[in-house]
């Protein structure tokens, strides 16, 4: 049989079914395969919170969406191309981000009547003309794979768990992806069960058959691979990224790496990821609470290891007391928020940027500390080293913001070699000769680390106020005056050592964009995308939240209009009016889903013809 | 490969470590009023140092918020002075992360029954290998004398006019039930008693739990002079010895049988008991530690001082290194360019 062969630039892909269907994995599979064949891919698995919700409700669905492109991908797309629904649910719940003219292949035995129901449909969408708009692929997957596997003598139990291979074999076939990949991880993963291997291996392939064969396929879609910098690359998520970041920084700084946490979502991974990393030498105490997370990282920062603590905002707020002894004593530790949408639980499965205020001011007495966001998941990694490296070169606690899109989201990233990453060595105290703990470096304020075990140099430290220099408890009302002004001058003078902001899009514009985060994915395909149109827009993204590029006030002063979109009601917006006193424009979606490209591609145009009416 | 940080403190110590109690105090006053009983804890604590046989630099004291969170300030030593409540968590990060080092921890019967509570109870059954010495003297000192966890119900504080409400704790029950497997009790009114309880305490491989009875002159006085004072302390107390008879009394007249799971006062002098009939005490029976600790607040019986339960159990930082020594040793030192390249990585040329 004929089939077209179409060459796309981009395409979105959502797999989606009850947890129990296996979405996450074929999704999963799907990426590597696609990264490692040369396409760009950005990722996005968004699953309930309920462990295994009940089967076929529309609160259980579980999805996970993947946008391929042979030229940069900032996010996971906005509208889909390719639905895989294995039930009912699963297409309502997606249904209207479909591309018109997109392609459902649907799973006929998930739209029975008990699944009709369970997602409240009164008819069958595969069968009352609803879906006109779209190419529907109606098919048995589970029936098809019994005539596949039929004397094979393979369990049916098996044969129902093998369905997501099935529909991951279409559409590998429908994107002309190798099948190398997963075979080869199917081997790895079951190579003490030749039964699951086999079965799985013949569905992947009968998936992929099927397609060839059956009219209902008439056109095959292929990209070309995207242009990336020579190098080794893999996928990978935020948190992953965390993850080998603190684990590279404690090989930089070469000392040990201490992780102090306490499981939340989403950013338990973190956890579970250094957990595994005892060969590297890492130690890791999950604690009893995110108070004894932070407390044990002080404790081990204290004795001269590189440490962090891991949580998202309600974990964070339980550790801002501790932020403040981190600050006074001034011990290097990194704490990681992995933001979600609050206040208290709130949606916590779900993306937010409302913890800036929290990361900024969320502290009793004058207790600054640098603030870095990353803004995708590859970024995670670099941001990582840089909070250990402003962390240990000025002798501070810093806060590094992610969130819940791209902790869990991935991306491909250029593996780094050593050799390209900044020294991290510490300033260790080792001379006891004329030592005293609140001697500073006079360029960057910071005071030498001196822990114990050092000889000669036994000295006490701790919340109290202490005397500038000596370290000695002082209640000198002159005395703290200095040290909360020197506390201050420490963090603003990290200014220095940050690079300036380099502005995307049209430098020449009247529009500025001003992004942090994990919005950078949106806004930057909405600028590229502006820009190609011939349409002005500057755009600036900040990874330095606190203290800011020297050069944030000047690129401010150059544009008449300035919007912000983020995550929140407007904390950036408002900490940046409050420092440069210019009016902005905010842009805030509080939904516990992160923007899309065209939202913003709609606000920017909404701005510029403002102007043209004013005009 | 050593680290930088291996590097630097494993440094040989120069000169001797034959300390004199007197190189553990620093050049400071001591801030406690005078009379607080906070001052028998500091001396044989200083008086123990030199006998833990290694460089001073190699000790360090945590302590939290109160009275007794001014500890590390006395001691010649590396100290930390941290937040209310936290000091066994920041202790126990500081031992996981540095084995090397002796970890104390000084903290109060607020610090470490209220707002560290939860802290308390994991480092019990955690393990650590940490020394605790609370300063337990029931009431909130530092903030003036409000009621603590072990305020007794009716004790009249300045925040119980009225007389408290709340049933107090019992901590060394606490920390028996919570898994400690040192635990043990003195009183300020006995150093060197004290001075024994530290030394076990330090040469005890795992977390170790001190209640100390400590008299705050200022908003409790006399709070344990019930049991402790001079003419009535042998009547009242008993003395907890590993394989000893439960004697006590003035005139050691008296003992402790066990009848079912009670321990009852016997009269050694009526010809009815023996001194082989009595309870004799093991460290190591961790039931009979149950049973003596649920004789403090019986008022039957006398207040019980000594060792409750001295139990050898990996500690937690032992067995965090043979975690890693395990993997170094099956699976190799990690290298980490393979651990960021990983298993699913492409090459782009
Ligand atoms: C977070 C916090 N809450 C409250 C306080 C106030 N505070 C300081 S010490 C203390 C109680 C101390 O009691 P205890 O541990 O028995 O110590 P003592 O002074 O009796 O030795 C309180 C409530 C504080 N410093 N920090
Ligand atoms: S207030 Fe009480 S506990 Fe505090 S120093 Fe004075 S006597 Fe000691
Ligand atoms: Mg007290």
């Amino acid at each position: 049989m004929e089939k077209e062969i179409i060459y796309l630039d981009e395409i979105t892909v959502r797999f989606a079914g009850d947890s129990g269907d296996g979405m996450q994995l074929a999704g999963k599979q799907f990426s590597d395969t696609s990264a490692s064949s040369g396409v760009d891919v950005n990722t996005f698995p968004d699953f309930p919170s309920e462990i295994r919700a009940p089967e076929g409700t529309l609160y259980g669905v579980s999805a996970f969406q993947i946008k391929l492109g042979s030229s940069s991908v900032n996010t996971h797309g906005d509208e889909i191309d390719l639905l895989v629904a294995m039930n009912a649910s699963s297409l309502k719940v997606n249904v209207n981000n479909l591309k018109v003219g997109g392609i459902i292949i649907a799973n006929i035995e998930g739209f029975d009547s008990r699944n009709l129901k369970l997602a409240k449909y009164t008819s069958n969408p595969l069968e009352d003309g609803s879906l006109k708009k779209f190419n529907v692929i109606a098919l048995d997957i589970e029936a098809i794979i019994k005539e596949e596997l039929k004397g094979s003598g393979i369990s049916p139990k098996i044969v129902k768990k093998s369905k997501n291979f099935f529909a991951l074999g279409i559409t590998y076939w429908l994107f002309n992806r190798p099948m190398e990949p997963t075979v080869k991880w199917l081997n790895a993963k079951f190579k003490k069960d030749a039964d699951v291997l086999e079965a799985n291996i013949r569905v992947l392939n009968a998936g992929w058959n099927y397609a060839l064969k059956n009219e209902a396929f008439k056109k095959q879609y292929t990209l070309q691979p995207a242009k990336f910098e020579k190098g080794t690359y893999r996928n990978i998520s935020g948190n992953h990224a965390v993850a080998l970041g603190l684990v590279t920084a404690s090989k930089k700084a070469n000392i040990p790496l201490f992780l102090g946490t306490y499981p939340i979502t989403p950013a338990t991974d973190i956890l579970q990821y250094i957990s595994g990393y005892k060969k590297y030498g890492i130690r890791h105490l999950q604690a009893e609470d995110e108070i004894a997370g932070i407390a044990s990282a002080i404790g081990a920062s204290y004795g001269g290891n590189l440490a962090a603590t891991t949580t998202s905002g309600p974990g964070l707020s339980l550790k801002i007391e501790a932020i403040g002894l981190a600050v006074m004593t001034e011990l290097p530790l990194v704490i990681v928020d992995v933001m979600r949408a609050g206040p208290s639980t709130g949606l916590p499965t779900k993306p937010e940027q409302s913890d800036l205020f929290q990361a900024m001011y969320g502290r009793h007495g004058e207790a600054p500390l640098p603030v870095l966001a990353a803004a995708s998941a590859a970024d995670c990694f670099a941001m990582t080293i840089e909070a250990a490296r402003l962390a240990l070169k000025y002798m501070t606690p810093v806060i590094l913001l992610t969130d819940g899109y791209i902790a869990q989201g991935t991306e491909p990233w250029r593996i780094p070699e050593l050799s390209e990453l900044p020294d991290l060595t510490p300033n260790f105290a080792t001379d006891p000769e004329g030592f005293a703990p609140y001697i500073r470096d006079p360029e960057t304020l910071a005071r030498m680390w001196a822990v114990p075990g050092m000889q000669g140099m036994e000295h006490r430290i701790g919340g109290l106020e202490k005397q500038n220099i000596t370290g000695a408890v002082s209640h000198d009302p002159e005395n703290h005056q200095k040290m909360v002004e020197i506390r201050q001058e420490k963090i603003d003078r990290i200014a220095r050592d940050i690079p300036n902001l380099e502005i995307m899009g049209n430098a020449d514009a009247e529009l500025l964009i001003i992004g942090w985060g994990s919005t950078y994915g949106a806004i930057k395909s909405a600028v590229d995308a502006k820009t190609k149109e011939g349409v002005k827009v500057a755009y600036v993204h900040l990874k330095h939240l606190n203290p800011f590029p020297s050069n944030l006030g000047d690129v401010i002063s150059k544009y008449k209009t300035i919007l912000v979109p983020e995550m929140n009601l407007g904390q950036l917006r408002t900490i940046l009016h409050s420092k440069f006193l210019v009016p902005i424009i905010g842009m805030n979606k509080v939904q516990g889903i992160p923007f899309k490209t065209s939202e913003i591609k709609a606000k920017i145009d909404e701005l510029l013809s403002e102007k043209e009416a004013v005009i | 490969m050593k680290t930088l940080l291996e590097e630097i403190i494993s440094k040989p110590h120069i000169g001797t470590i034959e300390y004199e109690p007197k190189d553990f105090k620093p050049d400071v006053d001591v801030r406690w009023c005078a009379g607080c009983g906070g001052y028998s804890i500091l001396s044989p604590v200083q008086r123990i140092m030199p006998e833990l046989g290694i460089p001073k630099e190699k000790i360090a004291f945590i302590s939290g918020i109160g009275c007794s969170g001014r500890f590390p300030y006395y001691m010649d030593v590396y100290g930390f002075h941290g937040i209310h409540g936290r000091a066994i968590a920041i202790a126990s990060g500081l031992k996981i992360g540095r084995p090397d080092l002796s970890v104390w921890v000084a903290t109060g019967d607020g610090d470490n029954m209220s707002i560290g509570g939860n802290h308390f109870i994991h480092g019990c059954r955690r393990n650590t290998d940490i020394n605790v010495i609370m300063f337990n003297n029931e009431v909130y000192s530092l903030t003036k004398g409000q009621y603590s966890p072990t305020s007794h119900k009716g004790q009249i504080t300045k925040s119980s006019p009225l007389g408290a409400l709340d049933e107090p704790f019992n901590p060394a029950a606490l920390a028996l039930g919570a898994g400690a497997t040192f635990v043990a009790r003195g009183i300020d009114k006995d150093r060197n008693h004290l001075q024994y309880l530290f030394e076990r305490a330090a040469a005890h491989n795992g977390f170790s739990f001190i209640e100390v009875y400590t008299n705050c002159n200022i908003f409790n006085d006399g709070a344990f002079d019930s049991f402790t004072k001079k003419d009535v302390r042998e009547d009242m107390t008993v003395m907890l010895e590993h394989g000893k008879p439960l004697i006590f009394g003035k005139d050691r007249d008296k003992g402790i049988i066990i009848d079912g799971f009670k321990p009852k006062v016997v009269s050694l002098t009526d010809g009815k008991y023996t001194i082989d009939d009595l309870l004799v005490h093991d460290e190591k029976d961790s039931t009979l530690a149950f049973i003596l600790g649920n004789m403090t607040y019986n008022p039957d019986v006398p207040r019980p001082l000594g060792i409750f339960q001295s139990l050898e159990r990996s500690s937690y930082n032992d067995s965090v290194q043979a975690q890693i020594d395990h993997e170094v040793a099956t699976k190799g030192e990690g290298n980490i360019t393979e651990l960021l390249v990983g298993k699913e990585s492409w090459v782009v040329k």
